[in-house]
C-alpha cells in the first residue's frame, strides 16, 4: 500500500502560496470506515439477538414438548374402575423429564376441583371464565405456563380431558411442571455461543470494512500522487486511469490545466511580442540619439543625451532578456537534446564577449578542459552562460578580472564564472533566481533581474542546477552551472 | 481466665445436647429414634454435626471415626431411625431455620430424591464429583456412596443336596420341583411396611416380567414377610428359612460369623443395586462441614484408593459401570422417576396388587 499521504493542502509549498489554509471537512477514509464498522456492529447485534431468540424459542419448544409427552402419558394411564377415576403414573412419565436435565419435577392430577394425587399447592393455570361451558374449551390442547414455585422458576403444562362418568361428565386435569435450572444453564451456554458468534462476525466485518475503506480511497491517493509529483512547468492533462466516479473531477482538472496553460502561453506570447515590438524602435531611437550626441556640444545637452542612451540601453536589454526568457520557456517546454561541446561553446562565447569586457578593462580569463559532449540544447546553454557572464562583466569594477572555467565532475559538466564584483550581499541566493528579483547592489546598473532566472531554468530543464556561492577569495561571487553528462 | 470458663462451656454443651435429644426423642414432633450415639469428644471449640440415618450405627461407625481423626474439633450426633421416620423428622422441621439436622443418610432412594425435589436439601459442589459415576449424583443434591445388591439368601444346609440356583429362573424351577421343601420357609420384605422392600419390589416389577411369576409362586408357598434384612439373615442362618428374597447383600456380607450357614446369591439375570445416599439438609447450620463429611463418604466409596481399609468403608466395592453396559448389576437410577412409586394412587395400586399376589390364603 502506498504510504498514507497527508491531506494535500498540508504540503509545504502549497500552504505557503495558498491564501489562507484549506479547511478539511474530515477524512473520507475514516468516514467510510466508521460507517462500515457501524453497520457491521448493527448487523452483529441483530445476528446475536436473532440467534439468541431462535435458540431460546427452540429450547423452550423442545422442553415444552417433553413436558407435554409426560403429561400425555399420565393422562393415558387414567382409567375408570368401578365408577372411580384412578390412574397409574408410568415410570417413564417422570423419568423422561430426568433425562433432559437434573431439574426438579412436580405434578398434580385433579378431577374437577378435587385433588387426586400430586402436589396440591402447585400453581393453578388461569381457567376460562365460569360461564364458558367446559366442552367449548379445546380438549387435549396443552396450555403452558411459566411461574414461580418453591423459590424456583417453573415451566408447567396442563392437559384436560372430559371423563364420562355415571354422574355425568367430569374434567380431569393433569399438570406436569419442571424447574428451569437446566434450561437456564443451557440458555446461558447458548447466549455465550451467540455472543461469540456476534463478536466474531463483528471483528471479521470490521477488518473487511477497514480494508474496503483503504482500498476504495486508493485511486484518490494515486491521483494525488500523480498530480503532486509533477514538475512546476508540467501542464499536460492528467491521463492516469481513474474510477468512473472520479472521471468528472479529472475532466474538470484537465480543463482547468488546459485553461491555465493557454492563459500562460498567451501571456508569454504577449510579452515576447511586446518586447520584440519595443526592441526594434528602441534600436532606431538609440542610433538617432548617438548621432545627435555627436552633433551637440553643450555639456548639459550631452549629459541629457547620455542619460537617454543609458535608459534606452536598459530598456532594450530588458526587452532582450524578456525575449530570451520567452525563448527559453518555449524551448524548455519541448526540449530537443543534441550533443553539445560545452568547452567549445564557452570558448566561443568568451571570445564574443571579450570586446565588451575590454571596454571596462576587465580581464576575461577562460580555462576550459575537454569535456565530453553532453545531451542538450546548445542555444539554451549558450543563453544561460551568456546571461551569467553578462552579469559578471556588468557588476565588475573596471580593471578587475572574471574567470570562466569548464570542468567535469563525476556526473556533471560544470561551467563556473567567478568575479570580484563584491559578491551577493544577500544571504538568500535562491531568491535571486526568481523572476525580476535583483540584488541589493544592483542600483545604478542596467538589468532586468531575469538573467539568473534564465540560467536556472535552462539548468533545470536539462536536469542540472545553478549554484551561487562566494568566490574563494571572498572578493566576489562564484556562479556555477552544472549539466548532467548522461 | 481461660480455664475458669471451661466448666460453663461444658455445662452449656450438655444443656444443648440434652435439649436437642429432648426434642429429637419427644413424641410431640412425631418421629421415633431407634438409637442415638455421639461420636467424638466434645470440647468448647467443637462443632456438632447432626446426622439422621437409616444405616445401622455399628456399620457406619468406622467410617465416622476415620472422619473424626482428621477433624478433631467435630462432634457427630448420629440418630438411627427408619426411612419413614427420617422423612417425618425432616418434614417436621422449620425449613427456614438453620439450626436443625445437617445430614440425612438413607437407603430409601425414592425418599431422598423426594427430599431434594421438594426443596429440603442444599446443593453441594463436591470436589469428588469427578471420580463419581454420573448416575451416583442427582443435581449435586443427592450423593450415592454405596452400591448394595438385592440378593437372594440361601441356607447352605437346605441346599446341600440341591443344585445351586444362579438366576430367578433356576429358582422358579427348583421351587416347582420341590414345593414341600420351600413351603412356609421363604421370606421377603413386606413391601407394605418396609420402604426398602417397596423400593426393591417396584424396581423388580419394572425390570422383569418374571417378578410377578415369582411372587405368585411365593404366595402359593406361604411366603413369610419381614420388616428388615437383619431378621431374615438370622432366620436363614438358623434354618427357619430356606431362602430369603431381596435381602440387602451388604448386611449379609457383614455377618462374617454366618459364612458357614448362609449362601449369598446375586442373580445372574439381573441384580438391582440399591444406592445408599446422603443429602445435606436445608436446615443445616454447618453446611460446609456437612459437605466435608459427604466428601469423606464419597472419597471412601469412589476414590482411587477405595481398597484402603483404614477409611473404614463397610460396603463392597463393585466395579463402576456405565449405564449403557448390559450387566447383571443394575444400579437403581436416582432421579424423578423414583418419585412415581411414591405417588399415593400408584403406591396403593401396586400394594393392592402385590398383597393379592403374595397372600393367597
Amino acid at each position: 500500500m502506498s504510504p498514507a499521504p497527508n491531506p494535500a493542502p498540508q504540503r509545504p509549498g502549497a500552504a505557503a502560496k495558498t491564501p489562507g489554509r484549506l479547511r478539511s471537512s474530515g477524512s473520507l477514509r475514516r468516514r467510510l470506515a466508521l460507517q462500515l464498522v457501524g453497520s457491521a456492529a448493527i448487523l452483529a447485534s441483530v445476528l446475536f439477538f436473532a440467534v439468541l431468540g431462535f435458540a431460546r424459542d427452540l429450547s423452550q419448544r423442545s422442553h415444552d414438548s417433553i413436558l407435554f409427552a409426560s403429561a400425555t402419558s399420565i393422562l393415558d394411564s387414567v382409567t375408570v374402575q368401578g365408577g372411580e377415576v384412578t390412574l397409574d403414573i408410568p415410570y417413564a412419565a417422570l423419568s423422561m423429564l430426568g433425562n433432559i436435565s437434573d431439574d426438579r419435577v412436580f405434578y398434580r392430577v385433579t378431577l374437577d376441583d378435587t385433588l387426586l394425587t400430586g402436589y396440591p399447592d402447585l400453581p393453578v393455570q388461569a381457567t376460562p371464565p365460569k360461564g364458558v361451558p367446559i366442552t367449548d374449551r379445546r380438549q387435549g390442547e396443552p396450555s403452558f405456563l411459566t411461574t414461580r414455585y418453591r423459590d424456583s422458576s417453573l415451566r408447567m403444562v396442563t392437559l384436560s380431558r372430559l371423563m364420562a362418568l355415571q354422574e355425568g361428565a367430569r374434567e380431569i386435569s393433569i399438570s406436569v411442571a419442571q424447574t428451569r435450572d437446566g434450561q437456564a444453564a443451557e440458555l446461558a451456554a447458548l447466549t455465550r455461543s451467540a455472543l461469540q458468534l456476534g463478536v466474531g462476525f463483528f471483528l471479521i466485518s470490521a477488518l473487511l470494512a477497514l480494508w474496503t475503506a483503504q482500498w476504495s480511497i486508493r485511486p484518490l491517493d494515486v491521483l494525488t500522487g500523480v498530480v503532486s509529483r509533477r514538475g512546476p512547468k508540467d501542464l499536460r492533462p492528467v491521463r492516469h486511469a481513474v474510477p468512473t466516479e472520479m472521471l468528472p473531477l479529472v475532466h474538470s482538472l484537465n480543463r482547468f490545466i488546459e485553461r491555465l496553460r493557454i492563459s500562460l502561453t498567451r501571456s508569454e506570447d504577449f510579452i515576447a511580442e511586446a518586447a520584440h515590438r519595443v526592441r526594434t524602435p528602441l534600436a532606431t531611437v538609440r542610433t538617432q540619439a548617438e548621432i545627435t550626441l555627436r552633433r551637440v556640444d553643450k555639456p548639459e545637452n550631452r549629459t541629457s543625451l547620455r542619460e537617454m542612451i543609458r535608459a534606452i540601453d536598459e530598456s532594450s536589454r530588458a526587452a532582450g532578456q524578456l525575449l530570451d526568457h520567452a525563448m527559453v520557456t518555449f524551448r524548455t517546454d519541448s526540449l530537443e537534446r543534441k550533443p553539445v561541446e560545452l568547452s567549445a561553446l564557452v570558448a566561443e562565447l568568451v571570445d564574443r564577449l571579450r570586446p565588451v569586457a575590454e571596454l571596462k578593462d576587465i580581464d576575461l580569463c577562460c580555462h576550459t578542459r575537454n569535456v565530453p559532449a553532453l545531451p542538450g540544447d546548445a542555444i539554451l546553454i549558450q543563453n544561460a552562460v551568456r546571461n551569467i557572464l553578462d552579469n559578471a562583466i556588468k557588476y565588475s569594477a573596471a580593471e578587475s578580472r572574471v574567470d570562466v572555467t569548464v570542468h567535469q565532475t563525476a556526473l556533471d559538466a560544470v561551467v563556473t564564472v567567478t568575479d570580484a564584483a563584491g559578491g551577493f550581499p544577500d544571504p538568500d541566493t535562491t531568491a535571486l533566481t526568481e523572476r525580476f528579483v535583483r540584488g541589493s547592489n544592483s542600483v545604478g546598473t542596467i538589468g532586468s533581474g531575469l538573467g539568473l532566472t534564465i540560467a536556472r531554468e535552462v539548468a533545470e530543464a536539462h536536469g542540472g542546477q545553478l549554484d551561487i556561492s562566494p568566490s574563494d577569495t571572498g572578493a566576489g561571487a562564484c556562479v556555477s552551472l552544472a549539466f548532467p553528462l548522461q | 481466665m481461660r480455664f475458669s470458663r471451661v466448666p460453663f462451656a461444658i455445662a452449656a454443651l450438655f444443656w444443648a445436647v440434652f435439649s436437642i435429644k429432648a426434642t429429637g426423642a419427644g413424641s410431640d414432633v412425631g418421629y421415633e429414634v431407634e438409637a442415638q450415639r455421639q461420636f467424638g469428644t466434645p470440647n468448647p471449640a467443637s462443632v456438632e454435626l447432626q446426622i439422621l440415618s437409616t444405616t445401622d450405627t455399628a456399620l457406619l461407625a468406622p467410617l465416622i471415626e476415620s472422619f473424626l481423626q482428621s477433624h478433631s474439633d467435630v462432634v457427630i450426633d448420629y440418630s438411627e431411625l427408619s426411612s419413614a421416620e427420617l422423612m417425618k423428622a425432616v418434614l417436621s422441621q422449620d425449613t427456614t431455620s438453620s439450626d436443625g439436622f445437617d445430614l440425612a443418610i438413607s437407603s430409601a432412594m425414592d425418599l431422598q430424591v423426594k427430599l431434594a425435589n421438594d426443596g429440603f436439601t442444599r446443593k453441594h459442589s463436591s470436589g469428588v464429583r469427578a471420580l463419581m459415576p454420573g448416575w451416583s449424583n442427582w443435581r449435586d443434591h443427592v450423593f450415592a456412596f454405596s452400591q448394595e445388591p438385592a440378593t437372594i439368601l440361601l441356607s447352605r444346609a437346605a441346599f446341600a443336596d440341591l443344585p445351586q440356583p444362579k438366576s430367578r429362573q433356576n429358582l422358579i424351577e427348583l421351587m416347582r420341583r420341590h414345593p414341600d421343601r420351600f413351603r412356609g420357609r421363604i421370606g421377603t420384605y413386606d413391601a407394605g411396611t418396609s420402604g426398602l422392600g417397596y423400593l426393591f419390589a417396584t424396581q423388580d416389577a419394572r425390570s422383569s416380567d418374571s417378578f410377578w411369576r415369582l411372587m405368585e409362586l411365593f404366595g402359593s408357598l406361604d411366603l413369610r414377610l419381614y420388616c428388615c434384612s437383619g431378621a431374615m439373615i438370622e432366620d436363614v442362618a438358623s434354618g427357619k428359612l430356606v431362602m430369603a428374597y431381596n435381602v440387602l447383600g451388604s448386611y449379609a456380607q457383614a455377618r462374617r460369623d454366618l459364612v458357614e450357614k448362609i449362601l449369598i446369591l446375586e442373580p445372574e439375570d439381573y441384580t438391582n443395586m440399591m444406592l445408599r445416599s446422603a443429602v445435606i439438609l436445608k436446615t443445616s447450620s454447618e453446611p460446609d462441614l456437612a459437605g466435608l463429611f459427604v466428601d469423606h463418604l464419597l472419597e471412601a466409596a469412589w476414590g482411587d484408593d477405595a481398597d484402603d481399609l483404614t477409611s473404614g468403608y463397610p460396603f463392597r466395592h463393585y466395579p463402576v459401570r456405565s449405564s449403557g453396559e448390559s450387566a447383571p448389576y443394575r444400579p437403581i437410577q436416582l432421579g424423578p422417576g423414583l418419585m412415581v412409586y411414591l405417588d399415593r394412587l400408584k403406591r396403593a395400586k401396586f400394594l393392592r396388587e402385590w398383597h393379592s399376589t403374595v397372600e393367597q390364603n
